[in-house]
Parts: C-alpha cells; structure tokens; sequence
C-alpha cells in the first residue's frame, strides 16, 4: 500500500510517494501552474512514470493547497456571502462588514442582516429567536446570496440558535446550500469570528474546485480507489466533505506541513524548526509533533480574523537574499533574487551579491564555482555572516517561551546559508530530502477534533465538562474521517475567566485519530 | 473648535492606548463603535475647555464592566441616548451641552466619540484621569469632592438605573454589581458636571495629547529613535529601559489581575534588569531593584520597534519594549490624589515620589 502526498506552494509543486511503513519511495518537483491544476497533474504524471509503482495499490492521496489563501488575497472566485447575527438589540453598534477593504465588501456583495437571538456570557437568553423574521429574510435573500455566514452572540457557549438558523436555511434553500456557522469555526471574540466565518463563506466555490478538480487529476492518473484528504493548518487533514465545511482551515497549511514533514525526517516530535527559503525563512515550534497555535488575532487578506492559525513568524531572509553594504553597514535582504539565484548569485556566474555567496566564500556550502567568490574579502564575510546569524537569532528568540537553549531542526532549499551554530540554540539538526519536507508533513498528517466552549464548574462539574468537551470533539473527528477506535486526547487548554462572578472556565479540547 | 475624523479617531486611540499604561484593554472595538458612529453621523466636534461657558452643563459617558465580555456582547448604539435624557430629565437639566471622556486608555476613550456623535453634541478636550485606572473613585472630580451621583446605568435591553449614593465608593460598588445582573457590562453616565467644575478639575487638554502621541506613534517611514525623543518631549516623560520580557507572573484576586513582569535589558541597558509590578495598570517599576516610578506617575510600555502600547494582556516572554515613564497631572501629586491612587492604596510599602526625583537619584548615583 502507498500513500501520495502533494503540496501546493508559490513557486513549486512538490509530490511524494512513501510506502506502508512511511519511507519515502519517490519524490519530485514541478513548478507550480497558473490554473494549479496542471501542476498537480504533471506531478502526479511524473512521479508515477518515475517511480513506476502499481497505482492500484495507492490508498490514500493527501493534498495540501494555497489556493484558498490565493483567492483571499487575489480576491478571485469568491462567493457572495450574507451574514446573518443573532444577537438584536446587542451589538447594532459595530455592523458585519466594518473596517473591510472595499473592494472586498463588494465581491462579497456586503449583504446582512441583525435578528433577534444571542445568549449572555454565563448562558443565560439574550434574545429569543424569531423564525419568522428569518423567514421573511431569506424570501429577500434568494438569488442574492450563494453562501450564508450565521454568528451568535456568546455562540461559543451556547450554539443551538445558530444550528436551528442552518437547519431553516437548508429548508427554505435546499440541503446543498453552504452555510457556515461560527461556533464551529472560530473562539470569542464577536467581530473576528464573524470575519472568520465570513471569509469561510466565501471560499465554497474555490473548495468545491479544488477538491473537484484533485479528484480528476487523480481519477485521469487511474488512481480510483484512493482516499483522499486534504491537509489543514494544524498539521491533520480533513476528508472531502469536510474540508467543503471549513475550507478556511487550509490556510497557512503549507508552512505547517514544512515543519511537521521536517520533524518526521529528524524524528523528533518536542523542537522548533526552520525552513529557509529562497526569499523567506519560517519558524516555527513543535509540541508532540503538532505546530504550536498563535494565541493573537492574525490578519487574512488584511480582514482581522480569530480562528485557529498556527504560530509561525516569517523573515526577510532566505539563500537568495541580497547583500549590500549601506553607509559602511552590511545588510541582508529584505529583497532576494528569489528564483532567479541560478543565474543570478555570483557562484552561478550572475552578478549580485546573496547570502549563498557568502555561505560559500566562508566555506559552508559548496554550490557553483567557488572561484567566483574567492576575491570577496573573508572579514567582510564574516561580518555579513554575522548579520545574517543575528536575523535568525532575534527570530528564534522571539518564537521562544523561555529563556533556555532550544533545539533546532533546519530545513528548505536554503539552509546552506545557515552556520553551524547560533546564539540561543543547544543544537542543530540538518538532513538530506529537507527539500520536500512539506509533501511528506502532508503526507504523514493525522486527524483531528477541536471543541471549545466555556463552562461552569459550580454548575457542571469539571470531570462532566471535560467528558462533554471530549465527547463533542471526538465527533467532529469522526466527521473529519477519523477511526473512533484510535481517536486520543492530545490537548486541554483551561482558561479560568477573570472577570466572571462563578468559577467559569474556556475549555479547549483537541484529539486526533488515524485515517480511515 | 475642530473637528475630529476617522484619522483623528485612530490616533486617539493609540494614544489613549499607550496613556492606559497597560490597562483598559484593547480598545479595538472602541475603536469600531466609534468609526461607525461617525460613518453614520458625520464628524465630531471637539471644545477645547476655555471654550465652554462655566454653567452648561456636562456629562461623561463610559462602560463599565469585563473586557472579555465587551468582545463578544457589544452595544446596540442607542442607550448612550436614552441614559443621556434620563440623567438629564432626573436631575431637571434640560440641555445637554457636551461629554467628554471618564479616563485615557481602552474602550473609555473612544465611547464619548460615539455619544457625541449621536446626539450631534460637542466632545470636551478632558478627562478626569489623565490615565487610567481601576476604580471609579479614582478621578480628579473626587479629590476635588464632586459627587459621582446621581448616576445613571443602562444596558443593550433596555434596563435604566438612577443611583444616588453616600459617597463615591458606593457608586463603585453598587454600579459594580448591577453591571454584573447586566450581563457583566453595562453603560454609565456619572458625575455630571458644570463648565466651571471642569475648569477646576478635570484633566485638560488630554483627547488633544493623546492625538498627537498617536500621530507620532503612528507616523511612518520615520527612524525610532527621532519617534522616541519627539514622544518624550511632548509628555516630559523618561525613557527607563530597553529591555526583553523574560518572565510575567500573574495571578486573579477580586475582579484585578495582578502580576509583575521581569525584563532583561538590551542596548543602552544591557546587563541590567527591570522589574515592573501592574494591577490592571501598570504601578511600579524598579531598575536594579531600585524604584524608578511609582503610581500615579506613568509607566508605559511600548512595543520596542513600533513604539505600540503593550497592553497587560498582551505581555508575554520575548517581547522586546520600552519602558517609558511620564509625571502624572500635577492633581495626582497632592495628598488626597498619592492618598486615593498611590502606592500604599494599592498595598505597596514605598512612600510616592516623583519620578523626575527617582530619575535624577539613579542618574546621579550612576555618574
């Protein structure tokens, strides 16, 4: 049996092969195609002519893809979303939509509505849910809408509002028609679950082509019996019918696949990771093989967003960075000859000064002709070295969460650049098919459950509370194409709540199961 | 007489921001309220205090309650109206001449941008903190013995409550648990006040300050270092330190979150530490275990690159900042204001002094 793994990125698309006990068959490299769509076909052409496996045997095909990402960014494919909060009276102070970029409330037609419903902090009704009203909108809405994003106040606590308003839509629209409902997708926090489930409305039709159109791609490669999955940014996938549910979740999936791919290679599960690029590095920290998630409201195509995103910073400097010398100072990047560095660093003949030059001159790599470099001055370079070692360290400084020595395992095309050690790090850990790190963290992914919700320890005991967390988690996994009977607990986060009268407590609940 | 727009708006908040010294939380969605208010009823006029005539009459408007609450369950947008009249018709004024803002810092800063939007009322370039802090006695109107009440509270629903209480810290009490049955946050309209009780006790000139520290703040394509000596020159204030958080130690005790934060030095700092201990806000900082500034003097932090407001619940291990210290509004420095805000009211053994001191010592020993 063999498992094919794709990933996706800007600039490549990678596609690996491992066998049923995970070693790496094949792997190969295509760039990355206009319409996606053939670049993944060419990958799959290749790598199955290349390795000459029997494609019957092929049971599971993992993708991970930017496209969702893309079409934020690009502002493409986007359906026409109405947004629809429970919660009126409340709120009316701050409308769906507010601080969004034009161009964007107008691809995404900028329909809403406030109705009445919500619930209070300690779960108490804030207003009682009016059927009729809901009604009445959805005569108005028909045709004007393809995707309908329902928020609640305080739906993280209680979301039955939210799911009679889905099971009246699918009533008066149909059972087909996609709806996002916000207690499934982000935590509290009103204004940025909401544009978090907007934007999840947004992206159904680019899902439904990107699952579609991997299916064929598959299907033309006479591969029929294959499961498939695509891959989500914490480092699990999601079946199919899922991912059309929450399309959002593949976000940032690439950088986490790099990192899980990475630490599957090294075999270590607890460490933080570098993947140097060819214009940008990525750090990012693993616990128990899983990325660590980012605890502050991160920004999606400049819409301030709260859902799950993994904690990974990016830097301006990779093995394409241009080296300058600014009033008797030596700086790294921002910018890089990117692609290009075949031919345009030094050692490939070209004419501009990178950080692969100076790996080279110093005697860390040996890539292109060294002679090219030899007439740099080696004070100069180790003073660009320097630099180039204090960009890293500030960064890996910053992903830290305590003042002790981390280990690093290193990755990507660019790692060359890297020296043998650096401030703040204990030790370095480097090896060979780093380059496609990010198609095997594909590959390897897991699947997983996440539930929130905040209870009421006075009221429901904790041992009751984490039982009923788990319980609902353990469903969404089993949703998500997990096997019941391999479903673990991986995480507990409890966040007592300071301002809370009673012993309220936010409870997050994550488990994870093998492919079924 | 100006006028304040969406760019005046954002400035302001940042500046509120970084004069909350660490507390009020995130004034984002302040922020919004007071965008869309504008959006909807154009601009707002804001009166410079020796604009206003002595016996007009003003109110403050401010939520009170949980941040955690305020960024789920947000205002409808019309109960400032309604708690406006209500207060208004209680105490037998008929007109409303303007608002202006409780405290500097949070949400407080941008909710009477909302009330004057909508009732099209003029916003007064005051407060009556000139920071923020905790407490709703802690005001400049108190230590000049201006009562809080009558008072008028209300909530999204619809609920209004008038109190009239026996001193000020009832006011904090009770308004406290009413916002609680309210869902844990509600609106407040207290110490009304005329133009002459301005003159004498408010903290003026604030909403104009806290533009310009957002202006600077906000300004791009500007090196830090000119940002930094432009933002002290405006607020007299010191830079203390220039460190890296290495450690926040927090704990929850009676609806505060109290803590202290260690930093490790960097640059101009290097090898030297700082200790900085908040409650909500931030209170004391010690460089080298020496006390550099106590409140009600400032203590502000600042993102080290971008010169941002660090919010306390935002601290965590790595972030790099600055560590800025400004004089508090000279009402502060008398007995009654180091008796209601000092160091000894928030359980600290040191006796108040002013920061320009404590600098000048430490300077001084240095050399």
């Amino acid at each position: 049996m063999y498992k094919i793994g794709i990933d996706v990125g800007g600039t490549n698309t990678d596609a690996i092969i491992l066998d049923e006990y995970s070693n790496l068959v094949h792997s190969v490299k295509t760039p990355t195609s206009v319409d996606i769509k053939t670049g993944i076909e060419t990958a799959l052409r290749n790598l199955l002519q290349e390795s000459n496996i029997d494609k019957t045997k092929i049971s599971h095909a993992m993708l991970g893809t930017t496209q969702c990402t893309n079409a934020i960014v690009e502002r493409k494919k986007l359906a026409k979303v109405g947004v629809i909060r429970l919660g009126y009276p409340a709120t009316a102070s701050v409308l769906p939509y507010t601080a969004w970029p034009k161009d964007m409330i107008e691809k995404l037609s900028g329909n809403y509505a406030l109705v009445h419903g919500g619930y209070e902090y300690d779960g108490q009704l804030l207003g009682e849910l009016d059927e009729a009203e809901i009604q009445t909108l959805l005569e108005d809405w028909r045709e004007k809408v393809d995707s309908i994003a329902i928020v609640g106040v305080f739906s993280s606590i209680k979301n039955d509002q939210e799911l009679r308003v889905r099971s009246i839509i699918q009533e008066v629209y149909g059972e087909k028609f996609p709806i996002s409902c916000s207690s499934l997708i982000g935590s509290v926090g009103l204004i940025e679950r909401e544009n978090a489930t907007i934007l999840n409305a947004a992206l159904c039709k680019v899902i439904e082509t990107t699952t579609t159109g991997f299916v064929h791609a598959l299907e033309g490669e006479g591969i029929f019996n294959a499961k498939v999955y695509l891959c989500q940014n914490d480092g699990t996938l999601m079946s199919i019918d899922y991912a059309k549910q929450f399309p959002i979740l593949t976000i940032a999936c690439g950088p986490t696949n790099s990192i899980r791919g990475a630490s599957y290679l090294a075999k270590i599960k607890d460490t933080m990771v570098l993947d140097v690029g060819g214009t940008t590095s990525d750090i990012g920290v693993l616990q128990d093989g899983f990325p660590r998630e980012s605890s502050v409201a991160v920004e999606v195509g400049d819409i301030r967003t709260n859902f799950r995103m993994p904690d990974i910073i990016s830097v301006g400097l990779g093995g394409g960075s241009i080296v300058r010398v600014n009033n008797g100072k030596i700086t790294v990047g921002p910018d890089s000859v990117g692609y290009k560095i075949s031919e345009e660093a030094l050692v490939f003949g070209g004419n501009t000064l990178t950080t692969t030059d100076i790996a080279v001159r110093l005697g860390l790599a040996n890539v292109g002709d060294r002679s090219l470099v030899a007439h740099i001055d080696e004070e100069f370079a180790k003073e660009a070295q320097l630099e180039i070692s204090f960009l890293i360290e500030q960064a890996i400084d910053k992903m830290k969460t305590s003042s002790e020595d981390t280990q690093l395992v290193l990755v990507g095309g660019g790692s060359i650049i890297v020296p043998d050690t650096l401030r703040g790090v204990s030790n370095i850990v480097k090896f060979e098919n780093g380059t496609v790190a990010n198609a095997i963290g594909a590959s390897i992914a897991q699947i997983s459950g996440q539930y929130e919700q905040i209870y009421i320890y006075s009221k429901e005991p904790r041992e009751i509370s984490l039982n009923d967390a788990q319980e609902k988690a353990v469903k969404q996994a089993v949703l998500a194409g997990a096997l019941a009977e391999t479903i673990e607990l991986v995480e507990v986060e409890e966040t007592p709540l300071a301002y809370h009268p009673e012993n309220a407590t936010r409870l997050k609940v994550k488990v994870v199961g093998k492919m079924g | 007489m100006r006028y304040l727009d969406k760019e005046a708006i954002e400035h302001i908040a940042i500046g509120a921001a970084f004069l909350g010294t660490g507390g009020g939380g995130d004034p984002y969605i302040g922020k919004m309220m007071a965008l869309s208010a504008i959006e909807k009823n154009g601009p707002v006029k804001l009166y410079s205090v020796d604009e206003i005539e002595d016996e007009d009459f003003f109110i403050p408007a401010a939520m009170m309650g949980a941040p955690s609450v305020l960024v789920e369950k947000f205002p409808r947008g019309d109960e400032f109206v309604k708690v406006f009249q209500k207060l208004a018709k209680y105490i037998g004024k008929e007109k409303i001449t303007g608002t202006y803002p409780m405290e500097a810092g949070g949400v407080n800063s941008m909710i009477p941008i909302v009330v004057a939007a909508q009732l099209d009322i003029p916003l007064i370039d005051c407060d009556g903190m000139g920071r923020a802090f905790p407490e709703l006695q802690m005001v400049t109107f108190n230590l000049d013995g201006i009562s809080a009440t009558p008072m008028a509270i209300t909530d999204e629903k619809g609920n209004i409550g008038i109190f009239e209480t026996i001193d000020n810290k009832w006011t904090e009490r009770i308004a406290r648990s009413a916002t609680v049955e309210m869902g844990a946050s509600s609106l407040v309209s207290l110490y009304p006040t005329t133009g002459a009780q301005i003159k004498k006790s408010g903290v003026h000139h604030i909403i104009t300050l806290s533009e310009k520290i957002g202006e600077i703040i906000a300004s791009k394509n500007r090196n830090v270092k000119d940002k930094l000596h432009e933002l002290l020159q405006l607020v007299s204030g010191y830079e203390l330190f220039q460190g890296k958080i290495v450690d926040v130690i927090r704990e929850t005790k009676g609806g505060f979150n109290l803590g202290k934060m260690n930093l490790e030095g960097m640059e101009v700092n290097k090898n030297e530490n700082m200790k900085v201990h908040f409650q909500n806000e931030n209170l004391i900082a010690e460089k080298n275990d020496q006390v550099v500034a106590m409140t009600p003097d400032l203590i502000c932090l600042v993102d080290y690159e971008t010169l941002l407001p660090v919010t306390t619940e935002s601290l965590k291990y790595g972030k790099r900042v600055r560590v800025i210290g400004l004089p508090a509004h000279e009402k502060w420095r008398t007995d009654k204001g180091i008796e209601t805000a000092g160091p000894n009211y928030f359980g600290y053994d040191y006796d108040y002094a002013p920061i320009e001191e404590l600098v000048k010592k430490v300077v001084a020993e240095h050399v």
